[in-house]
């Protein structure tokens, strides 16, 4: 016998959007000489809405050490005070700041913790080590880490984030190269996906200090 | 009678849980707890334990006091290594530390496993102090019997502390524990010097444990332990031990 009929009214339907597409955005980090760069966009959408252009998801967590987090918000947002609170405690321990590398292990521990119910946040990590070397690393949302020495990336639009910062990535760029760099391979892959955007912040760091630019860019 | 069946027996409570709910560590009038004065008295009747900080790591040595000639005690191990740069001696009651080392090597591991980054010794040294206070204020034990000295090397340097069964700890350039503590320790005073060199701190760790020990020193009697520049703790061989020997007499 022939399988039942569909009404052939029924129009075709998309899959349901990933959960780590669902609020959209994107990170990226890029290392220069003696100095490391970390730039998101702003945009917080629910599925295809807009709900706001100011959501920050990159956070201060050391004077030259970043987190950059893509996914869920409220994962992101939970993750930000879990690692905050496990800092605090930290430098109060042990009388001292973290090394990026260590705070790195400690993401990654504390995401594949939740192995079988995870965190729905891909973090990206930018840093300068006590000799101002830069680190960089990202991970997916169970805790594996990617360290490079070029560029990292996470986001709903991150296969062309690589390909842009594969295409304009240089190494040994001074910060205001470096600062030109980033903002153009963060805006060309930004600018193609409908899930992030309205809005773009930068973040150099160097061993002066750092310095924040929201770049001026398509609002939509 | 048929024997119960063991799923209807309630838990048995583990180390450190007891079915009593209060302390068995109490205040005197004059303010003091005299189980913890008890314990440093079993400590102060073990066998001598010391350590010396150097410029360039850390030695402890113990004596291995053997109460019958029929004791094997190539099996006997005082010194024990918690990581691989940290190593730890005792003075007082065996059994007692053994449970120490244990949940100090564990302490260890699991911050490695979540910084990958090896336990500074202070830290650790607040984990196992922690652990020791605990035993004082839980309900149903007892303080621990022993005195610990705890050293190893880090990115701070090198580092001796001793635990004391309160859960007081204390980092020392020289010191001793157990039953000729007062001696070794002026001994120590008399011949510690600063930025002295490893070497010269075991051959004057051994020269102390000398001068208390009852009966010849041999390399069957004694145990040391040392942690140089390349962070690396480990327990001396016999044979070392009596080469160090040969060069104090």
């Amino acid at each position: 016998s022939h399988p039942p009929s569909r009404p052939s009214s029924r129009t075709a339907r998309s899959p349901p959007m990933s959960i780590l597409e669902y609020n959209g955005g994107c990170v990226l980090a890029m290392a220069g000489k003696n100095c490391v760069a970390i730039a998101g966009d702003t945009r917080l959408g629910i599925q295809n809405t807009t709900i706001a252009c100011d959501a920050n998801r990159i956070f201060k967590m050391e004077d030259r050490l970043f987190l950059g987090l893509t996914g869920l918000m409220s994962d992101i947002t939970t993750l930000e005070n879990t690692f905050k609170f496990k800092l605090n405690l930290y430098r109060m321990k042990e009388g001292r700041s973290v090394k990026p590398e260590t705070f790195s292990a400690l993401v990654s521990s504390t995401l594949y913790e939740k192995r079988f119910g995870p965190y729905f946040a891909e973090p990206v990590i930018a840093g300068l080590d006590k000799d101002n070397k830069p680190f960089l690393c990202s991970m997916d949302l169970l805790g594996c880490v990617a360290e490079t020495t070029t560029f990292a990336v996470s986001g709903t639009c991150a296969d062309s984030l690589f390909g842009t910062c594969e295409t304009f990535y240089r190494p040994d760029l001074e910060p205001d190269q470096l600062f030109e760099t980033i903002s153009q391979s963060l805006l060309a892959a930004l600018d193609r996906d409908c899930l992030s955007g309205w809005g773009a912040v930068v973040h150099v760091i160097t061993p002066e200090g750092v310095t924040t630019k929201y770049l001026k860019a398509r609002m939509d | 009678h048929p024997a119960l069946p063991t799923s209807s027996l309630p838990p048995h409570p583990t180390m450190g849980e007891s079915d009593y709910s209060f302390s068995l560590t109490t205040f005197s009038p004059s303010g003091k707890l005299v189980q913890i004065e008890y314990a440093l008295n079993a400590v102060a009747a073990g066998a001598t334990s010391l350590g010396i900080k150097a410029k360039n790591g850390i030695v402890l040595a113990t004596e291995k006091r053997i109460s019958s000639t029929l004791i094997d005690e190539s099996t006997l191990h005082k010194i024990s290594l918690i990581t691989s740069n940290i190593g730890m001696v005792y003075s007082g009651m065996g059994p007692d530390s053994r449970v120490l080392v244990r949940k100090a090597r564990k302490a260890a591991q699991a911050y490695y496993r979540i910084y990958k980054e090896l336990m500074p010794v202070s830290q650790l040294v607040r984990e196992v102090a922690s652990v020791m206070q605990e035993f004082t204020q839980s309900g149903g034990v007892r303080p621990f019997g022993v005195s610990l000295l705890v050293c190893g090397l880090d990115d701070e340097g090198p580092h001796l502390y001793q635990v004391d069964p309160s859960g007081s700890y204390f980092a020392w350039k020289a010191s001793a524990i157990g039953k000729n503590m007062v001696n070794a320790k002026t001994f120590l005073e008399k011949r510690y010097t600063e930025g002295m060199e490893l070497e010269d701190a075991i051959h004057t760790a051994i020269l102390t444990l000398k001068e208390g020990f009852e009966g010849q020193v041999t390399e069957r009697n004694i145990e040391v332990g040392l942690v140089g520049e390349d962070r690396v703790f480990r327990a001396l061989t016999p044979a070392e031990i009596k080469d160090y020997l040969g060069e104090v007499e």
